[in-house]
């Protein structure tokens, strides 16, 4: 500050020895942008403008909220809970005599009937109740590069996957909290003929997890070396596991890293209660529909524990429509945003009607 | 600092010996016994903060003592120590941008400082060594040093002045840059030094360095090789400061004495208080709502967390054990550390981009003013000057204006407008050439005769050619006998004042003469005489010698001066004349005159005094008288006699006085006038007509003051005036004191009692035809008012004073001394309410009152640059005030305030989402979106638009602004950053974040949202409401902009269209940096359903449906309360700007 002021005096000196004509012209420039000149549109919201959006929001609304909640009534979902947490339920068994180190897994079946017949691809959903996937701690035990198929992070997981990470000085692949809790209770449907034959129903299982999931994000280490086994050497399986990871399926574009099964697992669901994709039931061709109407039987090999959490395990069958799931929300929310919007409207409209009147009034008085 | 604290350290053992001996020229006197030269600070000047080397800690630390910078630094230590949630890259990143970005701002500053200071401290100098002259540079001189300076040259030290160039062993001074005081001072040499400053054998005895500049206490010992050394006192008259110019003096000698930062005007120098905006308090008490809304936020959700992992198989179940050393960390350091873990997942909410936002608006937005071409004067050629940018939108809450008179209002350009000789009233007109030009008007007076005689009319002219104090400027060529080619510095002015022909400007040289006098009127008398054709040209010891009309020059011997003084109101100079006649002449105001006068001369001149005074002219009467020789030796003797007194010198002289002046015989009269600035009177009527109260406060006389008040329409013709000035309190013939306090009293009663009426209404009497009222105080009445002599009184009196002052519609302070005025805005910015204040001001004598207002602004005007160097913004003329004020400053507020009202709502609802996830996954302080959209969001996402709004938005165009100045009330008293419409922000935050968190979990409700089945997770959750959150802030944002530039447009949409861009592309990419792909295909995905799209229709539409429906709501009712009163302006301006612009919806 105090040397602005000998700068200062300098300038005085300039003054009163060259006079005004010597200066050089400081003169600002006239430009639209420095003057704040610049062309502008300046909207005003006015009762006038915004009505019709008002009518036009509720025109289109309610259409799109009838569609979507005539779209989502249509779709059919069936949804069973298997835990198993009455005496009277089928798996109750199961579910209290569960131990981690059973040799011989535990199967249960529970009889369902379907009133309609699923006419289109059916998508099978599993269902956990009470399972917070999103905890922290849990979301963030995991290692992405060696899902990537990373040799490195492989035998050297990550620290977040603590505790999960090494296992009697092995790495555990795949490493992780997510990865070691995988769901692996076996789900098999039956249909029960009404001429009493059980037919199983084929469950298809690729096509669940994202397209780029299994085949950008998730890798199997060595590339697409056909022996998985070699690849996974010196690696120990997660330990709630059964079965190794390079073990999970036959299929060899299925197994690995890249089991979609395991893949959707690995995506954490965003609230405690949610379902993932398990299998999808492929329409037949022709006129058959994919579940006729009928008995059905769900064999549950019962290997995941829910009840030490007051979990909660359901099976769901549902078809899908252009909005995905079943989900009344949306449509009513439409339809709800729309009849409001179009209600106001008219409100707005009347008060205009008369206000305007008397507002003109005004301002001819003024 | 080091080095001040040094010297301090070091002056403790100078302190011991009381007093600094300097060795005139380094030569210690021989018989001194061992002498050690002391050592004193060299004469560098330092104002820089930083060096290069201590740059990096000392900003550091100066940017983190900001409270603001400090929580961020915090929230990232706690990042990188405890295992939370964000990485600390999160807010590790803006805090780095923001240092970063301060430290280059400062750095750069500092470097200009480093510059000016070179500029200073390099300065040649001329310092005489062993007799030969030698070149140095100003920051070589050391105490002792024997200096030369040249005319014009600034002394580059405290010098004592021991020779001087002039043969009267003086020169002359100016101390402008000092004190603001531009007339020429003498100072005088040392007595009886020797004329060879070679052989000079002197030292210095003084006092330590102070900072008074009229204090100045010191002995010399003058050392002779044959004689006892002789000792000569030491005054402030032989003292040459340190800033102060050589002025009418070719070269003077000085020995330094104080040198760098011990001079007087290094120790004067305070550094200027840093202003803060109510703004920024405002910003500062929401800060503490939102600091308070995060901890209670971050100790619900740690206390939840307990309570919930109290129920069995929730705290660690099967699938998600804790390690080994989460089990073993103590429980209570655990909470705390949940609790540091939610402070800094919900930190966001405190922005440290808003600091960064404001700072960039502020810096940016204050080019406007310096780029606005009105604020240009083609006289100056200079436009506005922005020297804080703290404080632009304060320019649009100012309620008081305090304003100077003399050249802020006024031009201070005094004008002979005409005069009045014997009756008969003379104009001058044009510039008149024959020097007989003595123009008679029409005055109904002159019906019979048209001038007055010849014999009077020189007569009055020689009065005014010798009847003053004013001094010749003597130009350096004066030896060659030329006389002209002078610039006047001192009113600056060439003599033919009337500029605005347009020939002011080319002043023929003849008439171009320096006058020198303490007051402008005085020069604008003698050079109305000399327009006439009686010229002064100067003194010639005791001689005053004028040229008159036919090209004769007198003599006259002054023999007596009779000062000015403002009780008496006139002054006289008796001289006598070659012819051997004794004259008295006396010029005075009216009322002093005319009881002195033969009074069948009064009727005649009377009546164009009061015609010229109602004109707002200055009027001065002049007398004269002969006195005989008998007469004379009387009155010689009085007043030798009375100046001689030791006591009661002030008294005895008044009464000699009086004594003399009196049976005179008027001349006539003249009036003068001091020009109002352009567009003087229409300002003051816009400001006030905005609800501004404007005070005068001048240091001029109180009728020259009412005049210009008049003038300048802040008095209007039914102002009833309170007077409390030193008059009305003589008036009652008892004591001040007991008058003082009736007339409060009684003012108190008028003006606030019994006018409820005003007091409702003060803001509206402007228009109406309500009572008004107008205060006016003088300085030795407001010391009395403010300095009572009872405690319990003073406070009561303030009180009344400022309750009456502030149920005037105008107040008039005049007589006020510098710092009386600053206590005037003191008192005013201190009172209940504390309003906004702003002082303008040309001259130095302002600086004190700049300073203290909230908002200072200098004019660059004729005093010299020292309020414009101190003052917050510079306008070259009053005029410009207006537009400063009406326009940008109301723009300005309403920009800021709407920036900070929507950092925090965007803020609020952006986290307020990751709030309520708490309570969904199980209180783990997962967060809801990606650390990318965590920085990004106040970064990249939703930082420009509102930036450009802050910069551009005009929702009243400035047309519409200027032409009604009632728009500003609109948002007086901080109206758009109360808790009104905070808590309308904070609800709409909360509305908002409330639907984007709960309208995605009901979508959720079935995860299965692609219509291949495939289910959604916590990502694409989070990337939804974050969709939803970006699009509504800134539509939002859209719906308040009134004002669509291109660049608006462009910000606004390409914001959107990057943060899609964004998505995409970090989504695209399996990032190997990254430690995990959560946002791989998430936004791609989220895309291909339909049902997202649709979520994200209806709540941008839900979310923006209120405020739509509020515009049309508020419309018809007018301004709504507790809203902002922004859409009732709109109404009104919604008329005019149909006029001004077309409107293209």
């Amino acid at each position: 500050m105090m040397a602005s002021s000998y700068t200062a005096k300098e300038e005085d000196g300039h003054i009163t020895v060259s006079g005004p004509g010597a200066l050089r012209s400081r003169k600002p420039e006239n430009t639209a942008f420095k003057q704040q000149r610049l062309p502008a549109w300046q909207p005003i919201l006015t009762a006038g403008t915004v009505l019709p959006a008002f009518f036009i929001i509720g025109l289109l609304f309610i259409p799109i909220g009838i569609g979507l909640f005539v779209t989502s009534n249509n779709i059919k979902e069936f949804e069973i809970d298997y835990t198993g947490v009455d005496a009277s339920s089928p798996c109750f068994n199961c579910s209290q005599s569960f131990s981690w180190n059973s040799s011989r897994p535990c199967t249960c079946s529970i009889p369902f009937y379907l009133e309609q017949p699923y006419e289109s691809n059916v998508y099978v959903y599993y269902g956990l109740s009470n399972f917070y996937q999103n905890h922290r701690r849990y979301v963030k035990s995991r290692d992405d590069s060696q899902l990537n198929g990373d040799p490195k992070s492989l035998m050297e997981p990550s620290k977040e996957c603590e505790p999960y990470a090494f296992h009697e000085n092995k790495p555990i692949a795949p490493c992780g909290a997510i990865a070691n809790s995988m769901f692996n209770d076996t789900l098999e449907l039956f249909y029960n003929d009404p001429n009493g034959t059980k037919v199983q129903i084929l469950l298809n299982t690729t096509g669940i997890a994202w397209w780029t999931d299994k085949h950008v994000k998730f890798g199997n280490p060595g590339g697409n070396s056909p022996n998985l086994t070699a690849a996974f050497q010196g690696t120990t399986k997660p330990i709630n596991w059964r079965r190794p990871v390079f073990d999970l399926d036959a299929d060899e574009g299925n197994n690995g890293f890249i089991n979609e099964d395991f893949i959707v697992w690995m995506r954490t669901a965003a609230l405690p209660t949610f379902r993932k994709l398990y299998r999808i039931i492929n329409k037949k061709s022709g006129m058959v529909p994919t579940l006729p109407r009928g008995n059905y039987s769900l064999e549950v090999v019962y290997n995941y524990p829910v009840r030490s959490f007051e979990g909660r395990k359901r099976m769901i069958l549902s078809t899908i429509s252009w909005m995905g799931g079943k989900n009344p929300f949306l449509g009513i929310a439409y339809i709800t945003v729309g009849s409001v919007c179009f209600f106001l409207g008219i409100v707005l409209l009347l008060i205009h009607h008369k206000c305007g009147n008397r507002n003109n009034n005004a301002d001819i008085s003024n | 600092m080091l080095r001040r604290r040094l010297n301090r350290w070091l002056g403790r053992d100078e302190r011991r010996v009381d007093s600094r001996t300097i060795c005139v020229g380094h030569r210690s006197s021989s018989n001194n016994e061992a002498f050690i030269p002391p050592k004193f600070c060299d004469n560098r000047i330092v104002s820089s903060k930083y060096t290069v080397w201590n740059f990096l800690p000392k900003n550091l630390f100066e940017q983190f003592r900001r409270i603001a910078n400090f929580y961020f630094l915090i929230i990232f230590l706690v990042q990188v120590i405890v295992d939370t949630p964000t990485s600390p890259v999160t807010s590790g990143l803006p805090l780095f941008f923001v240092i970063t970005v301060t430290a280059i701002k400062q750095g750069y500053e500092d470097w200009l400082r480093h510059k000016a200071d070179n500029e200073v401290n390099k300065y040649p100098v001329t310092v005489l060594e062993q007799g030969r002259r030698i070149r140095k540079e100003s920051e070589k001189i050391k105490v002792g040093d024997v200096l030369e300076v040249d005319e014009d040259e600034t002394f580059p030290c405290d010098l004592i002045l021991l020779q001087s160039s002039r043969d009267d062993d003086t020169c002359f001074v100016t101390t402008a840059s000092l004190d603001g005081e531009s007339n020429h001072k003498t100072h005088y040499t040392v007595p009886d030094t020797e004329k060879d400053l070679e052989s000079l054998n002197a030292t210095i005895e003084c006092e330590h360095p102070q900072p008074d500049l009229y204090k100045f206490v010191g002995r010399m010992h003058i050392y002779k090789t044959d004689q006892e050394p002789a000792v000569r006192s030491l005054g402030p008259e032989n003292l040459l400061l340190k800033g102060s110019t050589l002025k009418n003096t070719q070269t003077i000698c000085g020995v330094a004495i104080y040198t760098g930062m011990e001079t007087k005007m290094a120790l004067n120098y305070q550094g200027k208080s840093q202003k803060r905006s109510a703004v920024e308090k405002s910003i500062n008490a929401f800060l503490l709502v939102y600091l308070c809304i995060l901890v209670s936020k971050a100790l619900v959700c740690t206390t939840l967390k307990y309570v919930w992992q109290n129920k069995p198989g929730q705290d660690e179940p099967w699938y998600n054990e804790k390690t080994q050393r989460e089990k073993d960390t103590n429980l209570y350091l655990k909470m705390f550390t949940d609790f540091l873990s939610f402070m800094v997942l919900f930190n966001f909410i405190i922005p440290v981009s808003m600091y960064v936002t404001v700072e960039m608006q502020k810096f940016l937005g204050s080019f406007f003013i310096t780029w606005d071409k009105d604020f240009f004067d083609p006289e100056i050629k200079e436009g506005a000057l922005v020297n804080t940018s703290d404080l632009n939108e304060e320019l649009g809450q100012v309620e008081y204006v305090f304003t100077d008179k003399t050249g802020t209002l006024t031009q201070n350009n005094m004008e002979f407008i005409e005069c009045c000789i014997d009756g008969f009233q003379y104009k001058y007109q044009d510039a008149g050439t024959d020097l007989d030009g003595f123009c008679v008007t029409d005055g109904p007076v002159n019906k019979v005769q048209h001038k007055a005689g010849r014999e009077k009319e020189e007569l009055f002219l020689r009065a005014l050619c010798l009847c003053h104090t004013v001094q010749v400027k003597e130009s350096p060529e004066q030896g060659q006998g030329q006389r002209d080619g002078l610039m006047d510095q001192v009113d600056g002015l060439g003599v033919d004042g009337l500029g605005a022909d347009g020939e002011g400007l080319h002043p023929p040289p003849q008439e171009q003469r320096g006058f020198i006098a303490s007051s402008p009127d005085e020069v604008a008398l003698v050079k109305g005489a000399m327009r006439y054709g009686f010229t002064f040209l100067g003194f010639e010891s005791k001689t005053m010698k004028i040229l008159t009309r036919d090209n004769d020059v007198e003599r006259y011997e002054l023999l007596h001066v009779l000062n000015f003084d403002p009780v008496r109101r006139r002054m006289s100079v008796i001289v006598r004349s070659k012819s051997g006649d004794t004259l008295l002449f006396c010029k005075g105001a009216d009322s002093s005159i005319f009881p002195r006068v033969r009074q069948e001369e009064v009727e005649r001149i009377r009546m164009n005094v009061e015609r010229n005074a109602t004109e707002g002219y200055r009027t001065l009467c002049v007398a004269y008288k002969h006195l005989n020789a008998e007469e004379y030796a009387q009155a010689d003797a009085g007043l030798r006699e009375a100046r001689l007194a030791l006591q009661d010198r002030e008294e005895k002289l008044m009464a000699v006085y009086n004594q003399v002046e009196t049976g005179m015989s008027l001349i006539g009269a003249t009036a003068v006038e001091d020009r109002l600035q352009e567009e003087a009177a229409e300002t003051m009527e816009a400001l006030q007509g905005a609800g501004m109260k404007v005070w005068v406060l001048t240091g001029d006389k109180m009728e020259t003051a009412k005049s210009t008040c008049y003038a300048c329409r802040l008095f209007q013709r039914n102002t009833e005036l309170l007077e409390l000035t030193v008059r009305t309190l003589e008036d009652g013939g008892r004591r001040r004191e007991e008058r003082l306090h009736e007339l409060l009293v009684e003012y108190h009663k008028k003006a606030v009692q019994d006018a409820p009426a005003v007091k409702a209404g003060v803001t509206r009497t402007w228009s109406s035809a309500n009572h008004d009222y107008g205060f006016i105080i003088d300085g030795a009445t407001l010391s009395m008012v403010l300095n009572s002599s009872s405690e319990s009184n003073s406070s009561r009196y303030k009180n009344l004073f400022l309750q009456i002052c502030q149920n005037c519609t105008s107040v008039l302070c005049c007589r006020m001394a510098p710092l009386q005025k600053a206590q005037i805005v003191k008192m005013v910015k201190n009172s209940k309410g504390s309003p906004i204040t702003l002082s303008i001001g040309d001259g130095a004598n302002d600086v004190s009152m700049i300073l203290e207002a909230h908002v200072g602004i200098g004019i660059k005007g004729k005093e010299g640059r020292q309020a414009v160097r101190n003052s917050d913004y510079a306008i070259p003329k009053l005029k410009h005030l207006k537009k400063l004020l009406l326009a940008h400053g109301h723009l300005y507020y309403v920009r800021i305030a709407h920036l900070v009202q929507y950092f925090f709502y965007k803020n609020l609802c952006f986290i307020l989402p990751q709030f309520l996830y708490q309570f969904f996954c199980g209180y783990s302080q997962q967060p809801l979106y990606d650390a990318a959209y965590l920085t990004m969001y106040n970064i990249c996402f939703t930082s420009m638009p509102i930036l450009a709004y802050s910069l551009l938005e005009q929702h009243i165009c400035m047309e519409v602004l200027l032409d009604n100045a009632t728009l500003y009330r609109g948002i007086a008293k901080n109206g758009m950053l109360r808790w009104g419409p905070f808590f309308y922000w904070t609800l709409l935050g909360v509305f908002h974040g409330l639907l984007f968190f709960f309208g995605v979990r009901y979508l959720f409700g079935n995860p299965a949202l692609q219509d291949n089945g495939q289910v959604f997770g916590n990502w694409s959750y989070g990337t939804i409401v974050f969709t939803v959150l970006v699009f509504t802030v800134t539509l939002k944002l859209a719906l308040d902009t009134r004002h669509w530039t291109w660049i608006n447009h462009f910000v606004i949409w390409g914001s959107l269209a990057f943060y899609v861009f964004f998505s995409f592309f970090w989504g695209g990419i399996i990032w190997p940096f990254l430690k995990q792909q959560r946002l791989y295909f998430v936004f791609a995905n989220m895309l291909s359903s339909v049902s997202a799209w649709l979520v994200i229709i209806l709540l941008i539409l839900l979310s923006l449906l209120p405020e739509i429906l509020l515009v049309v709501f508020r419309k018809p009712r007018g301004p709504h309360a507790g809203q902002l009163s922004q859409e009732g302006l709109l109404q009104t301006a919604r008329l005019h700007l149909s006029h001004h612009l077309p409107i293209s919806t």
